[in-house]
């Protein structure tokens, strides 16, 4: 259900959709495509070297380094109500990036552009209907069901 | 190769231009295109539209403009690749030109923006990001802008006050081009008091979404050498794409686009980065126009922030840039832009840019971005 994925989503129908029941249950997925191997994240269903369309879901540790990152002060249409907020986009450990918003673990005196990050998949607790995502933290967090942010 | 030849150029008012719709913009900078040139517009035989679409209630907007020029019914279409649509257009009448199906063709970049809030034109523009992946996460069009910045600055200690120096540097230029939104001087202080946008971008790094047309006209060889008016020769088309997701580009501190469409553009005019006497290149945003010094082999790579700052990119400096404004003091009508950029230039080369102008300029060069570098246009013009 691809629609679980952010506050707000713009691409609900992918063949990438299971990805999100995966960060439901704690799990960040990349794909990997069964014909040649080559690994992808964010993860992809048609492998962009063989072009094959048999693929798999692998778990990602979430370990990362930041690679670049602003405070957005002017929100778009949407996001006026968690403003500001901190996105980077980061470097995985085996392969990829991501673009995400930096959690509540680390305070905006301590980034820097280089630093340990983890990502940790999350759900939007306050809203009714299910929605995930997932954040840049401290190495070390965990998730967990429940847990609140 | 055969060449093909600006004859003539127009400009309209670019800001808020709730006078006028987007038709009788384009009219403006299209009946001062035709005077210059001194054309009979019934000897056109088609233009090309420069526009992003969402913007405007219109739909199909080729079609309402042709009519409205009265140029039906000669063909017309519409290219559209994000903020370098207008250069799109250049380039697809050059080609129309060059198959030998046209000669004599009216190129139009239109756009009206100011009828969206701003909430609203920060959100369409920050979907030229990737929507699956990174929009989820409130992304804008600034905000990929400022992860370049960030990334500069880290790599190559570029400062915040260099980014601002190019601010200062265009409104200084826009202050003398009556057809700029912002036509007053800025201080770096004064920048510095402006409200944050996304860090390290203040109001002041940021051009301003605008209305606005500008409008060449496209000759083949032998009517443009008939022309009264200097000709300005487009000699060199480079055009190239990148990534659409920052997630799979090399690195965050250039645009792989801008260097490849530069080299095929310098390649085809057999000119180099130093031939070029005066630039336009897309400062949408003050680390946009460092990157492009960079891009275009203006310097070397990580030396942009000490050649603003060494003024290197003024009217007297080394490679003139941006001396009209550009889009940080002119605006931005997205679709508009590529075109304006090239009146620019051909105005340069005729001698014809007044308080502006710059010396001995018989080459110069636009470079068009379209979103974070999806898309990258870079034209050589030359005067013969
Ligand atoms: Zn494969």
């Amino acid at each position: 259900m691809f629609k679980w994925f952010g506050k707000v989503n713009f691409a609900p129908y992918t063949k990438v959709s299971e990805f999100a029941n995966h960060l439901k249950d704690g799990r960040l997925m990349g794909s990997k495509c069964k014909q040649c191997g080559q690994e992808s994240f964010p993860p992809r269903a048609d492998c962009s070297k063989c072009l094959s369309g048999d693929f798999e879901y692998i778990e990602f540790s979430g370990e990362a380094k930041l690679l670049s990152y602003t405070v957005i002060h002017a929100a778009p249409t949407g996001f006026e109500d968690v403003t500001p907020y901190t996105i980077g986009v980061v470097d995985l450990k085996e392969t990829g990036r991501l673009l995400a918003w930096l959690g509540d673990t680390i305070s905006e005196d301590e980034i820097k552009i280089g630093m340990d990050l983890q990502v940790v998949p999350r759900v939007f607790e306050e809203l009714e209907e299910i929605k995930v995502y997932y954040s840049l933290e401290k190495p070390g967090t965990t998730w967990s069901v429940g847990q609140s942010s | 190769m055969a060449r093909v030849g600006i004859i003539g150029i127009g400009h309209g008012q670019f800001g808020r231009r709730s006078d006028a719709t987007v038709q009788e913009l384009a009219f403006e900078a299209f009946r001062e295109a035709v005077a210059d040139a001194q054309i009979d517009p019934k000897d056109i035989d088609g233009s090309v539209i420069g526009s992003v679409p969402e913007y405007h209630k219109q739909r199909s907007l080729p079609g309402v403009v042709q009519e409205y020029l009265g140029l039906n019914p000669v063909p017309t279409w519409l290219t559209e690749v994000a903020c370098a649509s207008g250069s799109a257009a250049i380039r697809t009448g050059w080609m129309a030109i060059q198959s030998g199906a046209h000669r004599l063709m009216a190129i139009i970049g239109c756009q009206k923006m100011t009828e969206l809030s701003t909430p609203e034109i920060l959100a369409l523009m920050g979907r030229v990001g990737e929507v699956q992946w990174e929009s989820v996460f409130g992304t804008t069009f600034p905000a990929y802008y400022a992860l370049f910045a960030k990334s500069h600055m880290h790599e190559y200690g570029t400062t915040r006050e260099q980014l601002l120096q190019v601010a200062v540097k265009n409104h200084y230029y826009g202050a003398r081009n009556p057809n700029a939104l912002f036509q007053k001087e800025i201080t770096i202080e004064k920048a510095l008091e402006s409200d944050p946008v996304s860090d390290p971008f203040q109001v002041y790094d940021c051009c301003a979404n605008a209305d606005g047309a500008a409008c060449v006209i496209l000759a083949s060889e032998d009517i443009a050498k008939k022309s009264k008016k200097p000709v300005a020769w487009l000699d060199g088309v480079g055009c190239a794409t990148a990534s659409m997701s920052v997630l799979r580009r090399p690195s965050l501190t250039g645009l792989p686009s801008a260097e490849e469409a530069s080299r095929i553009a310098y390649k085809m005019a057999g000119v180099t980065a130093k031939d070029i006497k005066v630039a336009e290149v897309h400062d949408c945003f003050t680390i946009a126009e460092i990157m492009a010094y960079e891009d275009l082999g203006f310097c070397a790579k990580g030396a942009g922030g000490r050649f603003i700052e060494e003024r290197q990119s003024y009217a007297d400096g080394q490679t003139p840039v941006n001396i009209d404004g550009g889009l940080k003091a002119k605006g931005h009508p997205i679709g508009a832009t590529g075109v304006s950029m090239t009146v620019e230039i051909v105005k340069q080369l005729r001698g014809e840019a007044g308080e502006r102008q710059v010396k001995n300029a018989d080459a110069g060069l636009t470079h068009n971005v379209g979103g974070i570098g999806q898309y990258c246009f870079v034209h050589v013009l030359r005067r013969d």
